[in-house]
């Protein structure tokens, strides 16, 4: 190894020197800037070259130094720019020949490297040929593209899962909810052990328009129906058609038989127009016979009922067949369970 | 072929000629329950036959060659605000319009950089003379050269340089290379580099990138 000590070493001219390290630092051996490479210059300004490092750099590690040979001794060095812009350097000085003492320091920018071209507005010919530097603004850039990309893919997939997810739970026809989604707001109507009424609407002679009218005519009176029970109740309320012609209505906080009655009421209102057509044939003459329930809430008596959306459906459904019994077009409340 | 390629081509037809004639395509490609209105995801790899049915109904559905079709796309992608990333990224490529010349060899792997799955045709370029120029891609689809051309006419507008290009039709096979139609060259002459001032390139532009 004695050989790399005798034998003379290479030498190049400050120019050539900056264009291998345009971010060098030459130091005397108390530490003043003798001279530096063509972007260092640029970054510290004119007035650098016989300061003092510690005057144009603010010290990160090591803090202080005495002799410029000092700092050949850390592995790397951590300094950042004096001066409006704080940019960050880290760097490695070794022992140079030529002046007693010297220290030929090289820098480099850090992760701060895209703050670093911004602030100080480099471009390609600020660095050497071979520093990475460009391939690594051109790679953040290139990443951020996919980035958004691959952010744009997923805001599309998740539409198209929300869109999924609605439509699974909406009947087409009528926009109202469907089986599932009429399961899925009474378990929720449940969990919150809020106090509800339901009523279950069941249109009268639906097959008898369906089979002398035909199916557009059916499908026709179905929408109208979810229309018109859109129509009367309120924003909270959800609606459901769960078979061919029945109709759930939920009523959440609507507990009292009376103001149940009187959503009943107005229901069997807006179903008595007959639904008018377009193509110029006589209007359809609708009707329904509805059975209600309530619910009072998990909250209610010592021993609270649980809610079984099987057992509330079927309650429902016998007290809608009495309305029928009782020659249809009329609300018919559920008795209370034994 | 990457999803990439076939968004910049979907980009390129609504962007010139409006969503009622890509969705047209879109179903005359038998392609409308492959695709649909959302059109291609940008980080899938579809089939190569996808994009060669989807060049070839839309030669057929805008009554244009597909040479003409194909160049129009390559300056749209480096011309259209749509598509502003690629043409910063291919700016990354040198200072100049002869340094970036110079970069297309180094192209696909600068591609896979950024998108490992992103296959690109290989690039060689040949100094013929002084600003004379030959590249010749291998490797690649049918037409590419063609986009290739677009891509460096509109590249040459950014840069302001004068150029004079043409397609050279199929490339003559490398030494040693078994003869077959997989290649295309292209000529460029360089007149003036700085012809006019082009379009302005900061290295790090604000919102760019991150």
């Amino acid at each position: 190894m004695s050989d790399g000590l005798t034998r003379p070493g290479p030498a190049c001219s400050p120019a050539a020197l900056g264009r291998l390290m345009p971010l060098y630092a030459w130091l005397d051996r108390d530490g003043v800037l003798i001279d530096a490479g063509p972007t260092l210059r640029k970054l510290a300004g004119p007035g650098a070259i016989g300061r003092p490092l510690g005057e144009v750099f603010t010290l990160v590690h090591p803090r202080s130094f005495a002799q410029a040979q000092d700092l050949t001794a850390a592995a790397a060095l951590r300094l950042v720019l004096r001066g409006p812009v704080a940019t960050a350097f880290k760097g490695v000085a070794v022992p140079l020949g030529g002046v007693e003492g010297g220290v030929l320091l090289n820098l480099s920018f850090s992760y701060g490297l895209r703050e670093a071209v911004r602030d100080h507005g480099l471009s390609d010919t600020d660095f050497a040929a071979t520093d990475l530097a460009f391939e690594l603004l051109y790679l953040t850039e290139a990443n951020g593209a996919v980035m958004a990309e691959a952010k744009k893919s997923s805001e599309r997939l998740r539409g198209a899962r929300a869109q999924a997810m609605e439509q699974a739970l909406t009947d087409p026809l009528t926009g109202l909810r469907n089986r599932r989604g009429l399961d899925r707001a009474l378990t929720r109507l449940g969990d919150s052990g809020q106090a509800f009424g339901l009523i279950h609407v069941d249109l009268d002679r639906f097959k008898a328009i369906n089979d002398t009218l035909g199916h557009a005519a059916g499908d026709l009176v179905l929408a109208a129906v979810g229309a018109r029970l859109r129509h009367v109740v309120r924003d909270a309320d959800s609606l459901a058609r769960i078979g061919g012609d029945e109709f759930v209505v939920l009523l959440p906080g609507l507990a009292e038989r009376d103001m149940v009655r009187r959503v009943a009421e107005r229901i069997l209102a807006a179903l008595a127009q007959p639904v008018g057509r377009d193509d110029g044939e006589p209007p359809i003459g609708v009707s329904a016979s509805l059975g209600a329930v309530v619910w009072d809430g998990a909250a209610a008596g010592p021993a609270p009922r649980p809610l079984s959306v099987e057992q509330l459906l079927e309650e429902a459904d016998r007290a809608l067949y009495r309305s029928k019994d009782a020659g249809r077009g009329r609300v018919t409340f559920a008795e209370p369970a034994a | 072929m990457h999803g990439l390629i076939n968004k910049a081509f979907e980009s390129f037809l609504t962007d010139t000629f409006g969503q009622p004639v890509w969705h047209q395509l879109l179903r005359q490609a038998d392609l409308w329950d492959q695709i649909g209105p959302e059109g291609f995801e940008t980080l899938h790899v579809y089939p190569d036959e996808v994009t060669c049915r989807m060049v070839a109904v839309a030669t057929a559905l805008l009554g244009r060659p597909s040479d003409s079709l194909l160049e129009d796309m390559g300056t749209y992608l480096v011309s259209h605000a749509r598509t502003a990333p690629l043409r910063r990224l291919l700016r990354f490529g040198g200072g100049n319009y002869t340094d970036f010349l110079r970069s297309l060899d180094d192209l696909p792997g600068r591609a896979r950089l950024a998108v490992p799955e992103l296959v690109l045709p290989a690039l060689t370029l040949n100094e013929t003379g002084a600003g004379q120029f030959q590249i010749t891609c291998r490797g690649c689809q049918s037409g590419f050269g063609h986009v290739l051309l677009g891509i460096l006419r509109g590249m040459a507008d950014d840069y302001g340089a004068l150029v004079v290009l043409d397609h050279l039709g199929p490339a003559a096979p490398a030494p040693g290379e078994p003869a077959g139609p997989a290649g295309e060259a292209l000529s460029i002459a360089v007149h003036d580099p700085a012809f006019h001032a082009g379009r302005e390139f900061v290295l790090a532009a604000a919102g760019a990138g991150g």
